[in-house]
């Protein structure tokens, strides 16, 4: 069943803030296996122009994922989360995440299309800091398969 | 931000060094710990081909987060990525072995955006098991 287009637009409360923590930073960038030195000391982070040490790109998505999730579980939505894959994911930066940031995302649902069967939803996460700085935009494309479509 | 490659010395179609980056399964449960995705299609072979998977998948974000190190590696600034986006065409399938999955990556100058900015286009093509894994995967970069 298709979207209720009226939910396009439609912005959440912003999220407790989330503390980025030094040894959560090290404990992704080992994840990925990357050891730039950006990411684990505070030295090297400071040679590049950074006050601390920063995190890799990517990183802020499980803090923009958890915030998506006021929209996936909105139950006025009704979006069936079994069948969603993620589709699409671009963030726009204007700084890097670094440690000892705390941040709030705010998530709007930019848009809901139907193509063959598929629920589309966009969603935009807005991370402020403390200060209310913009930090990163995060746009997260997700699919909601078509029920009996498998793979 | 203090990337170490110059803006002056690029053009477009320049080529990035390539890199390969391995995935096993012990890598996925790692990265589900650090991330705090625990979908089972990423660690759960029972599950992931009940719903229709051939075996366990990467965390798209997993590949998406291998793919940029093609591109920080070489600025050796992390800061210095100013917008990056993919979109998630194929999934890595991991199988349950020694060997694992590798994912491919290779990049190249797309174009130069902005003189005063100093940023240019970065595009990537991310591959594993001969298949593109990200589609339209490219990053914008602020070069010294």
């Amino acid at each position: 069943m298709a979207l209720d287009q009226s939910f396009v637009g439609r912005s959440y409360p912003a999220t407790a803030p989330y503390e980025v923590g030094r040894e959560k930073i090290r404990e992704f960038a080992e994840a990925i296996g990357d050891p730039a030195p950006a990411y684990t000391d505070a030295e090297a982070a400071r040679a590049l122009g950074h006050p601390d040490v920063i995190a890799p790109p990517t990183f802020v998505f499980s803090i923009t994922f958890r915030a998506a999730g006021q929209v996936v579980e909105d139950p006025q939505l009704g979006l069936d989360y079994s069948r969603v894959v993620h589709g699409d994911q671009k963030f726009v930066y204007t700084r890097p995440v670094r440690a000892g940031d705390r941040l709030t995302v705010t998530s709007t649902i930019e848009a809901i299309k139907s193509m063959a069967g598929n629920d589309i939803l966009d969603i935009r996460g807005e991370v402020h800091d403390a200060a209310g700085e913009h930090v990163v935009t995060a746009f997260t494309k997700l699919v909601a398969r078509a029920a009996g479509q498998e793979g | 931000m203090t990337a170490k490659i110059s803006y002056d010395d690029v053009e477009a179609g320049t080529e990035l060094p390539a890199q390969t980056f391995p995935v096993t399964r012990a890598t996925l449960v790692r990265y589900a710990g650090a991330s705090g995705d625990f979908n089972p299609i990423h660690w759960n072979e029972k599950f992931a081909k009940e719903v229709g998977l051939p075996d366990v998948i990467a965390h798209g974000m997993f590949t998406m987060a291998e793919a940029i190190r093609v591109i920080t590696d070489w600025t050796g600034d992390p800061g210095a990525v100013v917008e990056y986006g993919v979109r998630f065409t194929k999934p890595v399938v991991v199988p349950n072995d020694d060997e694992g999955a590798v994912i491919e990556v290779s990049a190249k100058v797309a174009a130069k955006l902005d003189d005063q900015a100093r940023t240019v286009r970065v595009d990537l093509t991310a591959t594993s098991d001969g298949k593109k894994v990200l589609g339209m995967s490219r990053a914008v970069v602020r070069l010294a």
